[in-house]
């Protein structure tokens, strides 16, 4: 009897391990991955598709969407509020509608409704770096305020003790997000502080040579001015030019954000065009896309039944403390899709 | 025949109600405004318009002349990204700058035909062929909105220069407009684009090439966008492509308009060019020192130019005799 018993015992293990063994073979991961992920739409719409953030985004997208048997897709509206609004109505009336809308919205309202729509369609819709008012499944990008108050916590840094604390802004516009939040967080900061003062506070409505009729004009009335902050690295370029015209490189610090791509922002840091620049991290805020677009899709949720703000980890980056992977490299991130 | 005595109101044209506008903005803005007269704000205020300045120039001749030309900022902006975009994927600057003219020269030969010769209107002809090039330099020749000047390229230096401490837009605007104004004052050819522009068919019968002419102008407003493209990449160090969605365009037609050139034809000249740029040079300088929000600046703007027009229709009514066939 104790032979039989010590036998089944044996047996009962063995069987264990045999099926232990099984279960390591089939871990169900991959075909649960694979049936929720297997040819869903992933649809961008950015402001435009000619700038470094959105050529970035794109091509980690692009790999990692591939990669996981969807499809990815994106539209160029150039710029313009309407046409990003008919691209987006095309594809959510298209067939088969996308799983996935990723939009950088041009201002707060234009695009709530529509993109209400699109989530009502069981489409989820993700906001890149431009809020709006409209609860997206998620939001990523930038803290626009907390990004202002960097800029401005990098303005009084480069102006210091015993300079004549006069600081000069070069806004966006005065609609989109982005320039009023930031407009916001620079204001927070140095209101703190009563004897920075802000001397003017034009705006370029990014373009560069805007920024710099009014930074020269700027820079005419207040020659002592020890810091300008330009909302965008897109046309600081002007800002950069008319300190330049004025001889005032090395008085006159420039403040900005972008992208943080190698070419617009490090290089521009390393020469001293800019003194400091508040960067987003594209390529770890792509991750975080990436990432979201695929637990969202396999998570069954509703679209439109939960929110969340996934803020980009900033830093205004200068001259001290820039690292050789400050920056990312728009070269490099397109070689990965051959 | 002697003319009939006038009132001084009667002599007001557009032009110089736009001319004591303006003198009497600089000089609320040199009473009201500390930084206002100086050599260095008048300088900047001169250098803001050299570039809308020179654009409005080509956009001038083509007006006289009874057109109009939409393609200007067009092909401004790409004319100049593509030169660029040429330099960067290595090749000569001379086989660059070549292929850019030649490019330039193709898009004003082929408004000036597809106007003179297919006649159709000059106001369909550059909004199509602006938007053509944008939409072909964009997607098939560069990369990004912006591109960049090579380092150390002689863009880069010219934006730089500074002779007698003057920027050199300023030189260029006023090389330009004297190149102008002897063109439309002096030659031949710029006397018959009044006479083509005030009346065209009167021209041909009179024996002028008003074909021909036509596409002069063409031509010659597509190379004073070159010119005030290479002038904005010399002093920003690259160019930006999204200045063909700014308002950019209705700006250069505004200068024009408002200096006093009729958009029917056959009226005006550098000097109508010159006080329209000073009206918005002035004008926008004024805001920013000032320190207008951006929404009331626009404002502002339209309600000065919105006067000039006004004053002008009381002052100068339209009828049968000054009303031209394709007023517009």
């Amino acid at each position: 009897m104790k032979l039989i018993k010590t036998l089944a015992g044996a047996a009962s293990v063995a069987g264990l391990m045999l099926s232990g063994a099984a279960f390591a073979d089939s871990d169900p991961g991959p075909a649960e991955y694979a049936a929720a992920l297997n040819g869903k739409r992933v649809v961008m719409v950015p402001l435009a598709m000619g700038m470094d953030l959105a050529q970035g985004w794109s091509a980690i997208l692009q790999r990692e969407v591939t990669a996981f048997g969807g499809t990815f897709e994106t539209r160029d509206p150039n710029w313009s509020t309407e046409a990003g609004a008919q691209a987006l109505t095309e594809a959510i009336s298209s067939d088969p509608k996308p799983d996935v809308l990723i939009v950088m919205p041009p201002d707060l309202n234009s695009y709530s409704k529509i993109l209400k729509k699109a989530q009502a369609a069981g489409i989820y819709v993700l906001l890149l770096d431009n809020p709006a008012n409209f609860k997206a499944d998620a939001y990523f990008g930038s803290d626009w305020t907390n990004l202002g108050a960097l800029e401005a916590k990098a303005a009084m840094d480069a102006c210091g003790e015993g300079s004549s604390k006069k600081i000069g802004l070069v806004q966006g516009d005065e609609v989109n997000a982005t320039s009023l939040f930031q407009y916001e967080g620079i204001m927070k900061v140095l209101d703190a502080d009563p004897s920075y003062t802000v001397v003017a506070k034009p705006v370029s409505n990014w373009d560069p040579t805007t920024s710099r009729t009014v930074t020269t004009t700027m820079l005419q009335q207040n020659p002592d001015v020890c810091a300008i902050i330009d909302f965008w690295d897109g046309d600081a370029s002007g800002a950069a030019a008319a300190i330049r015209d004025a001889g005032l490189q090395d008085k006159v610090a420039l403040i900005t954000t972008g992208g943080g791509e190698q070419a617009a922002d490090c290089d521009m840091i390393e020469n001293g065009t800019y003194t400091a620049v508040v960067m987003t991290e594209l390529v770890r805020e792509g991750g975080d896309l990436v990432a979201m677009i695929k637990y969202l899709l396999q998570s069954g949720i509703e679209p439109g039944s939960t929110s969340a703000y996934i803020y980009t980890l900033e830093q205004a980056t200068t001259k001290a403390n820039m690292r050789p992977d400050s920056c990312w490299s728009l070269k490099a991130l397109q070689s990965m899709n051959p | 025949m002697a003319k009939p005595p006038q009132s001084y109101l009667r002599t007001l044209s557009q032009e110089r109600i736009v001319l004591w506008i303006t003198v009497a903005i600089f000089g609320l803005a040199a009473a009201a405004l500390p930084g206002f007269l100086t050599v260095g704000n008048l300088l900047a205020v001169i250098r803001s318009v050299s570039v809308l300045g020179i654009l409005a120039l080509g956009m001038s001749v083509v007006i006289i002349g009874r057109g109009i030309d939409l393609s200007m900022v067009a092909v401004m902006a790409m004319s100049v990204a593509w030169y660029l975009q040429l330099l960067a994927d290595g090749m000569t600057d001379g086989a660059a700058l070549a292929l850019a003219l030649a490019g330039v020269l193709a898009v004003g030969l082929v408004n000036g035909f597809l106007v003179a010769y297919a006649e159709v209107p000059a106001i369909f002809v550059t909004l199509a062929s602006g938007s053509f090039v944008f939409g072909y330099v964009r997607s098939q020749l560069i990369p990004q909105d912006a591109v960049p000047a090579p380092v150390g390229h002689w863009l880069v230096e010219l934006g730089q220069m500074r002779p007698v401490g003057i920027p050199v837009d300023v030189y260029v605007f006023a090389a330009l407009a004297l190149v102008a104004f002897a063109f439309l004052r002096f030659t031949k050819w710029g006397r018959y684009v009044y006479y083509a522009g005030d009346n065209p068919v009167a021209a041909r019968n009179a024996g002028m090439p008003v074909r021909p002419m036509q596409v002069l102008r063409y031509v010659i407003s597509a190379f004073s966008a070159f010119a005030a493209g290479l002038l904005t990449a010399a002093s920003l160090q690259s160019i930006n492509t999204r200045v063909v969605n700014s308002t950019l365009l209705s700006d250069v037609v505004l200068v024009v308009a408002t200096g006093g050139i009729g958009l029917s034809g056959g009226k005006g000249g550098v000097r109508n060019v010159l006080i329209g740029a000073a009206l918005i040079g002035v004008m926008m300088n004024t805001m920013t020192i000032v320190d207008i929000p951006q929404l009331y600046q626009n404002l502002i703007k339209s309600t000065i130019l919105l006067v000039a027009i006004i004053v002008d229709g009381l002052i100068n009514p339209r009828d049968e005799q000054t009303a031209q066939q394709g007023d517009i």
